[in-house]
């Protein structure tokens, strides 16, 4: 079924009070070591790698841990190309994988003083502040959806969805922020 | 829900796991001279051990890797996680559940 190149890029959502679709974005799977991923960091302009479940961030760039030797980048949509050779000429010899999926994903964006609780709705991790402080982030599951969970702030979550999980899981949101 | 204890993530809901079949099972070494009943004894025997079971987890919905537990199948508590390639640790009784 053709769908227009548009809603591809930006996928309808229910308007949902403290829920939002965050802009496209320029996401890279960076598969390599620490050191590996500290070139990476250099380039990205974000200081030191990221530890165990930890994201670290620059302005509106990131990198996000999740696992020892797999990390999400992120940056501004239209930072993509130029970054992305910018990463292929720093990493060069370093072995590696660098896989651009800026568009296998998108984002939205959990916000508000109960955002916590309406996500422990659908996500089994303790995301108390003490559990799952500003900064954490990991892959997870949601509802029947893997995502990427990541604290931006004590009251706001990122959310990376795979696209075609979009859908399913800003309707799964919505109906439970109508209990609040 | 069990929390399993990832070694790379710590304990994590049982949800983002999945199970990976009986661990530190190696593979023969001159495998094109077995007989067919060598191969299909390493492909298919396994212990069904009742009590403390080595088998190998993967965080599936989290770091994706792989480890090893111990666990008791009796009881379904996990005794010890480990990464792959550590030897398995000695096998304590779990202890009774109240």
């Amino acid at each position: 079924m053709a769908e227009p190149a548009a809603l591809r890029r930006t996928p309808a959502i229910p308007a949902t009070p403290g829920v939002r679709l965050l802009p496209p974005a320029a996401r890279f799977i960076l598969r390599a070591d620490r050191h590996t991923l500290g070139i990476a960091g250099n380039v990205l302009g974000i200081g030191a790698a990221p530890g165990s479940c930890r994201a670290s961030q620059a302005g509106m760039r990131a990198a996000l841990w999740l696992g020892p030797d797999e990390y999400l980048l992120l940056a501004p949509e239209a930072e993509a190309p130029g970054l992305a050779t910018a990463l292929e000429q720093a990493l060069q010899g370093e072995p590696h994988s660098l896989v651009d999926v800026s568009h296998r994903q998108t984002a939205l964006e959990m916000s508000g003083s109960r955002a916590a609780e309406i996500l422990s709705s659908g996500c089994p991790l303790d995301l108390d502040v003490t559990a799952f402080p500003i900064g954490m982030c990991t892959r997870t599951v949601f509802a029947k959806a893997e995502i990427v969970l990541w604290r931006t702030a004590g009251d706001t979550f990122r959310l990376e969805v795979w696209r075609s999980f979009t859908d399913y899981v800003a309707r799964f949101l919505d109906e439970v922020v109508r209990e609040y | 829900m069990l929390l399993i204890e990832c070694p790379f993530c710590g304990a994590r809901p049982e949800l983002e796991f999945v199970y990976g079949g009986e661990a530190h099972i190696a593979r023969p070494a001159a495998d094109a001279d077995l007989t067919p009943g060598q191969w299909a004894a390493y492909l298919y025997a396994r212990s069904n051990t009742r009590g403390v079971h080595a088998e190998r987890w993967r965080h599936t919905r989290g770091c994706g890797r792989f480890f090893n537990a111990l666990r008791d199948t009796t009881t379904d508590q996990f005794i010890a996680t480990y990464e792959i390639g550590q030897a398995r640790p000695p096998s304590v009784p779990a202890q009774k559940i109240p």
